[in-house]
């Protein structure tokens, strides 16, 4: 009787083994096709589309479709100016959504919960229907540099940070997990004559750390590979574009297949690296949020 | 004291002489690199030419360079000299994008008449080539089905072109009779296919007002192209919008398809891919005549272009017969010129795309020159798109015209 057990457990292990295996090729097969067909010249790319063959490194294989994507684009420079601008919202984000979310969940002002709800609402607010407004907003807004005040922010990197550094998403995120914090250790804090920004320095944040990998995970994936139609129109100069508008360089008259491979691989690294490095926060975040980024 | 204070004024007098004013430029062609370093070389012999105009080129990816443009209008950021997609420009003129360009009649003289965009009576943007179709076979097909080769003098009729590709599905050695390019969309629908429906008699408005699309979409004539359209697809003789794009690419080419509705743009590959006996043949004529799409990318200067004089230089200055060859030998597209054409390797007399010089100065018809075009093309592509894939023919055509009608009254008849 026990032998037949182990038999049963034995074939269920198999089993399921056998079809996280099938899940896991299903859920890999677009990644392969696109490092594989980066290594193919286009004829042979489409040619291999209708076979098995287009997720074999099969045939004439090359590193030249890299070699072409740097001579079409500037691909370094794109990945730079996502990395800068991912880095620096994301760190703003957290640090200024965190201290808001702080002063919604345990500081008392009045019109607070109006607040929440206002900022709440905006999440059912489509970017593409503030995009106009907010270009001409951002297109006439003073900047105080080194060279004194200038007028407009298009064509540079703060037009591309400032309007999403605060989003009602990551708030939310800190406001329903501070919500659940120990409110004794917040009334213990203040009894012992911390301000509120001490509160929020040495209690709330250092037990805040699965809420922040969250954010950080959520927001690092929305500004590094969803922003186009913001960049699109707020610069028109090359040396402030984005990963994402300069995909558009491959598309010409005969959109060269290969190369957009080559260059979508590329751009993929620091996300697989990132990935890499927070992986268990990022299935945290995902099982706790139910939010796919 | 004297001397070192005379030098310092010379000096500045010197400096101020010198000194060019700088003109902004955008241009769709980001990521084409051959493209790219001809227009550099342009602006480079231009600002190197003369000491009045100094041009400074910005680049911009083509799938949303229309989109940068509009915004940048929004935000009073637009560039002195743009380039503009020829059907496109009247509506930016319209809009009040874009200013008269200053060329002088001598430099457009000559040029083939779809280069030369004009608005209300006057010039507005120039183009360094145009664009033309063709319908590709082979000769060996038109040997294997028996079928005579037409000429510019004598297209193929509708009756000849249907029993083509009748004869081509028949005889069962091509997936599909006809590639139409359905993978392709956007601007591919009207420029390709609009020809058809003004070969039948119809059009996608009414140009003898610009005020109504009745009658010209949803009379006799285009509901026959629509039904002839229909067919096209349920009859099996071409593929329908769920084409792959690798078999637009790559199915002509492979011998999948007999005949296949495509642009110059595509002839260079298809002789490079070693097909030696590509034909490049005129439309058929439907009954009013063989017309096919013309006008491509043009420059213009915007309307906040302080210096349209200085546009107008340099555009005098690119349009020379040597920067029109450079351009075609790079980019395989057709110069605006004959002398230029001449000094081409491709458009030259006996050359392999010469067919396409001819198809363009005999049979290019431009898209409907009314601000409402940028409309009314997306309606009429998704009209072509519904009717593919099965919708009634009349009640899709009468629906476009409502909806182009709405438009053109929402726009106060944009003008006309």
């Amino acid at each position: 009787m026990a032998l037949v057990t182990k038999e049963n457990a034995g074939l269920r292990l198999v089993t399921r083994y056998a079809v996280l295996t099938l899940v896991a090729l299903v859920f890999a097969f677009p990644l392969v096709f696109m490092i594989i067909s980066s290594l193919k010249p286009d004829q042979q790319l489409l040619q291999d589309t209708s076979s098995l063959r287009a997720f074999l490194p099969v045939g004439d294989i090359s590193l030249d479709n890299y070699r072409a994507a740097f001579d079409r684009a500037p691909i370094g420079r794109f990945m730079l100016n996502s990395i800068f601008v991912t880095i620096v919202t994301v760190s703003m984000s957290v640090a200024i959504c965190s201290l808001a979310a702080f002063a919604f969940v345990y500081m008392k002002w009045s019109g607070r919960d109006a607040a929440l709800s206002i900022v709440l609402a905006t999440l059912i607010i489509p970017f593409e229907t503030i995009a106009v407004p907010l270009l001409l907003m951002v297109s006439r807004l003073p900047w105080i540099g080194v060279e004194g005040v200038e007028w407009g922010w298009l064509n540079t990197y703060r037009v591309q940070i400032v309007p999403w550094i605060v989003d009602a998403l990551t708030v939310f995120l800190f406001v329903q997990y501070f919500k659940d914090l120990p409110r004794e250790l917040i009334e213990a804090a203040r009894a012992e004559g911390a301000s509120w920004f001490q509160v929020y320095r040495r209690v709330v944040m250092p037990l805040s750390g699965p809420v922040l990998a969250t954010a950080v995970i959520l927001k690092s994936l929305k500004m590094y590979n969803e922003q186009y139609l913001w960049p699109l129109i707020v610069v028109q100069d090359e040396a402030h574009r984005p990963i994402m508008v300069g995909l558009g360089y491959f598309f010409q008259l005969n959109v060269a297949w290969g190369e957009l491979m080559a260059y979508l691989t590329l751009i993929s690294v620091p996300v697989l690296v990132f990935y890499l490095i927070l992986q268990r926060a990022f299935i945290a975040s995902i099982a706790s949020t139910g939010v796919k980024g | 004291m004297r001397y070192l204070i005379c030098s310092i004024a010379l000096g500045g007098v010197a400096t101020v002489a010198t000194a060019q004013t700088e003109l902004t430029l955008w241009y769709h062609g980001a990521g084409n690199e051959v493209e790219s370093e001809i227009l550099d070389g342009i602006v480079s012999d231009f600002n190197s030419g003369q000491s009045d105009w100094s041009v400074a080129v910005e680049s911009f990816p083509q799938g949303s360079y229309n989109d940068s443009i509009v915004a940048a209008a929004l935000a009073g950021n637009l560039p002195c000299i743009l380039d503009v997609d020829g059907p496109v420009m009247p509506n930016w003129a319209w809009a009040g994008y874009m200013q008269p360009l200053p060329v002088a009649d001598a430099a457009i003289e000559g040029h083939l008449d779809a280069t030369v965009g004009r608005w209300g009576g006057e010039v507005y943007s120039v183009g360094l080539w145009d664009a033309a179709v063709a319908l590709y076979t082979r000769q060996s097909t038109l040997d294997e089905l028996g079928l005579r080769t037409p000429t510019l003098d004598n297209p193929w009729t509708l009756d000849e072109f249907n029993a083509a590709l009748e004869t081509a599905k028949t005889s069962g050695n091509y997936d599909f009779a006809l590639d139409l390019g359905m993978a392709w969309t956007g601007e591919w629908y009207p420029y390709a296919f609009s020809p058809f429906l003004q070969s039948f008699g119809g059009d996608i408005v009414d140009r003898s007002t610009y005020l109504t699309a009745e009658g010209a979409l949803n009379g006799d004539a285009a509901l026959a192209f629509g039904e002839w359209w229909q067919n096209l697809f349920t009859a099996g003789l071409a593929p329908g919008t769920s084409q792959d794009p690798a078999d637009r690419d790559s199915g002509f080419i492979e011998g999948r398809y007999a005949f296949a509705w495509n642009g110059n743009w595509a002839a260079a590959a298809t002789l490079d891919a070693g097909v030696d006996d590509a034909l490049f043949l005129p439309a058929p004529d439907f009954g009013n005549g063989s017309t096919i799409g013309a006008a491509s990318w043009q420059f213009g200067v915007s309307a906040t272009c302080e210096f349209p004089e200085g546009a107008a230089a340099f555009v005098e200055f690119a349009l020379q017969d040597r920067y029109l060859a450079a351009f075609s030998d790079g980019i395989g597209l057709i110069p605006s010129t004959r002398e230029a054409a001449a000094m081409t390797e491709r458009y030259a007399q006996g050359g392999p795309l010469e067919p396409f010089f001819a198809l363009s100065d005999a049979q290019a018809l431009v898209r409907p020159v009314t601000p409402g075009y940028v409309v009314a093309a997306k309606v009429f592509e998704k009209a072509l798109a519904d009717i593919a894939n099965g919708a009634d023919v009349a009640d899709t055509l009468d629906a476009a015209v409502d909806e182009i009608d709405a438009d053109i009254e929402a726009n106060g008849g944009y003008g006309h």
